[in-house]
């Protein structure tokens, strides 16, 4: 079975033709279960989300702030593996019908074997990896995998990324791009990052692929403010906050579904 | 006086420009640092092929650390050992008592010709954050170490050294509370501070350039020992042991001695509570080729490829990486690594303070346990060198409680 790029696609096609910034939401697989971690990104995008970001949980996510490397502790230590990740895009998927990627760091998915992966992945239905540890110059093993198992390889850009590497980086790779919109680690910050504008615009210079930007988003205003010149808005921490300052379960999903809903009407604000 | 400081790669040995050494190193990290490290990489390049750098480290070498360190024959020690020569490489009497600072003053120096003013860096032991906040002192640097929570414990003595010194010790309570997590969580502050700072990584671990730059900073080590043992004993050593925890001593006394052929290279790793107890450090004798903290190399790991919480008495060999040209240099059979358990290397410690009034570190006191071993294999002929990479003040805590030596009781050894 073929991996599903082609509705990641699509999903960013139709939140252009709509003019508006398609809304990405990450969490990571069993957080704070299996089960619960499904029925929560299966709530983001029924509150608003078009795109859902699975995380595999690392136990060293270097990338991640405190918030994140909360929930991949408590997913860790829930015993989440491999297999609960790709179930984990596989029910989303097939609840929603959304695209679904998985978003991890390179050694679990190098342990695993990346062909296997990308199989794995396809066979869910997964439409494609983030890896934000491994460099263009290290993707070329990935990338066959991923290409023939129909998987984008969605790579990160930052600013402090110079024009020759956007240009190497974009020509590498499928989906969208990731536009980090600071220098910094994933978490909720007050701002947008000032140097995020100014990376898109750069970015679209060398690539049609589009851009979506995150690091740093957690609601509706600052959604709205990303939207008015990237392709999508990519929201992580501000989901988990929620989940985890929630009181149960429950609500912690309900909460997810709310902050789903509050994005999707900024991303709609251009 | 003069020392024989950097001799860059003179062998023509790897890495390769992407920073292989075989399949291992390399640079897995994410694009908001590609810059930084090839920045590194650019000034280092430089400042290799410029004689005033040369200069210039080579003048604090000899003047501020006390270069060449001496190399000292133990022979009421090696009495336990077969009865081989034993000679120390003694890096515990550099200043700041380790062999760290080797590699601190050189990037120091890097970081002031990056033009950056604040350096930040990992510790485990302490003496890396030591030699880290000593230079930055030096140079009217900023300074901020980050330690595992664990570590702060066991370490104390060093926290105040940095503190004192006046570098800002940030305790990293995720993960494990050790040296990986330290390291995890200095690379979240480069990446959110790569402009002002520089990464001063402590270990020949860590993307390209890390594993080669800091391996040239230590040559000197292993440059010394080879005059010197050549000197004192008429020839070449038959085995030469030193602890790895990401194996920068190590490498720094082996390289000078990679064409020698005929001399053992003998890495002695953390086995804790043993290897088969699943509590242990020994990552060349029970890790798989993985990816940690930027480059390729044996690591401890599940299935998943999630990495395991290692385990050892001594902080600075608690870690379940280890640099890429070890794993590279044990695949092709030039090295061999075998662990040594926590109660091998105290007991090396005790036997080594109390036959030759040396009291080293428990990194260091692995080495010696290592020593006493294949000093059996070679017997009375044999000659032995051992990096002792450190001394023991920050350890006398950890050792009092193992050994019982305070008059009131303080708890079990940690
Ligand atoms: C005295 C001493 N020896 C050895 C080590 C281990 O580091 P490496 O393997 O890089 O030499 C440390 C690290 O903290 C140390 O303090």
């Amino acid at each position: 079975m073929s991996g599903n790029i082609q509705l990641l696609t699509k999903a960013l096609a139709t939140a252009r033709a709509e003019n508006r910034a398609a809304l990405v939401g990450y969490l990571p697989a069993g957080f704070p279960t299996v089960a619960d971690g499904i029925a929560a990104a299966t709530a983001m995008v029924e509150g608003g989300c078009d795109i859902v970001e699975i995380g595999l949980p690392h136990s060293d996510p270097v990338l991640d702030g405190p918030v994140i490397q909360t929930a991949d502790d408590i997913a860790l230590r829930g015993g989440v593996k491999i297999v609960d990740v790709i179930r984990t895009v596989g029910e989303v998927h097939e609840a929603t019908g959304a695209p679904v990627l998985c978003m991890t760091y390179w050694n679990p998915v190098d342990r695993h074997g990346a062909e296997r992966f990308a199989e794995e992945l396809a066979a869910a239905g997964g439409a494609g990896c983030i890896l934000p540890d491994l460099p263009v110059e290290e993707s070329a093993g990935w990338r066959a995998a991923a290409e023939r198992h129909g998987l984008a390889t969605v790579f990160v850009v930052a600013p402090s990324s110079r024009d020759e590497r956007l240009a190497k980086i974009t020509a590498a790779g499928s989906g969208f791009v990731y536009a980090a919109s600071l220098m910094g680690v994933t978490g909720t910050r007050e701002s947008v990052g000032a140097q995020a504008a100014d990376l898109v615009s750069r970015t679209r210079a060398c690539t049609d692929l589009p851009v979506c930007v995150g690091l740093g988003v957690s609601n509706a205003e600052q959604a709205a403010e990303v939207a008015g010149f990237a392709d999508g808005v990519i929201v992580g921490s501000a989901f988990v906050k929620r989940m985890l300052d929630a009181p149960d379960t429950p609500s912690g999903i309900a909460a997810a579904r709310e902050l789903a809903a509050e994005l999707a009407t900024g991303v709609r604000k251009r | 006086m003069s020392t024989d400081f950097f001799i860059p790669d003179p062998e023509g040995q790897v890495p390769t420009a992407e920073g292989y050494f075989g399949p291992f190193g390399g640079k897995f990290i994410p694009e908001a640092l590609v810059a930084a490290v090839d920045e590194v990489a650019a000034e280092y390049e430089k400042a290799k092929g410029d004689p005033t750098f040369a200069a210039e480290l080579n003048d604090l070498l000899v003047h501020y650390t006390g270069r060449p360190s001496p190399l000292t024959e133990v022979r009421r020690f090696a009495e336990h050992a077969g009865g081989a020569r034993i000679f120390l490489k003694r890096e515990d009497l550099n200043h700041t008592g380790s062999h760290k600072i080797n590699n601190v003053l050189g990037q120091a120096l890097l970081t002031k010709r990056m033009g950056k003013t604040r350096v930040i860096a990992e510790t485990g032991a302490g003496q890396h954050g030591v030699a880290t906040a000593t230079a930055c002192a030096l140079f009217g640097l900023d300074c901020t170490i980050y330690m595992g929570e664990v570590d702060t414990e066991r370490q104390a003595l060093n926290v105040a050294r940095m503190r004192m010194l006046g570098a800002e010790v940030i305790a990293v309570k995720s993960g494990s509370r050790t040296l990986k997590d330290a390291i995890n969580e200095a690379f979240r502050d480069w990446v959110a501070n790569v402009e002002s700072t520089h990464y001063l990584f402590g270990t020949v671990a860590g993307p390209h350039p890390f594993p080669a730059l800091v391996r040239d900073f230590h040559r000197v080590i292993g440059v010394e020992a080879r005059r010197q043992v050549l000197e004192r004993a008429g020839r070449l050593p038959d085995a030469i042991c030193a602890c790895v925890g990401g194996g920068s001593n190590a490498i720094g006394i082996f390289h000078a001695f990679l064409s020698d052929e005929t001399v053992r290279l003998v890495g002695l790793e953390a086995a804790g509570h043993g290897v088969e107890s699943g509590e242990h450090a020994a990552t060349l004798t029970a890790g798989d080729p993985g990816i940690l903290h930027g480059s390729r190399s044996y690591v401890l790991q599940d299935e998943d490829g999630q990495i395991t919480e290692p385990y050892s008495i001594s902080a600075g060999l608690d870690y379940p990486g280890i640099g890429p040209e070890h794993s590279y240099l044990k695949d092709i059979g030039r090295a061999e690594y075998y662990p040594v358990t926590d109660d091998e290397a105290m007991q090396a410690l005790r036997l080594l303070s109390r036959t030759e009034g040396i009291i080293p570190a428990i990194e260091s006191a692995h080495a010696l346990a290592g020593a006493l071993r294949v000093g059996r294999e070679l017997g009375p002929e044999g000659l032995l060198l051992v990096n002792l990479s450190g001394r023991g003040d920050k350890d006398m805590d950890t050792a009092a409680r193992y050994f019982g030596l305070y008059d009131t009781p303080q708890g079990d050894a940690k």
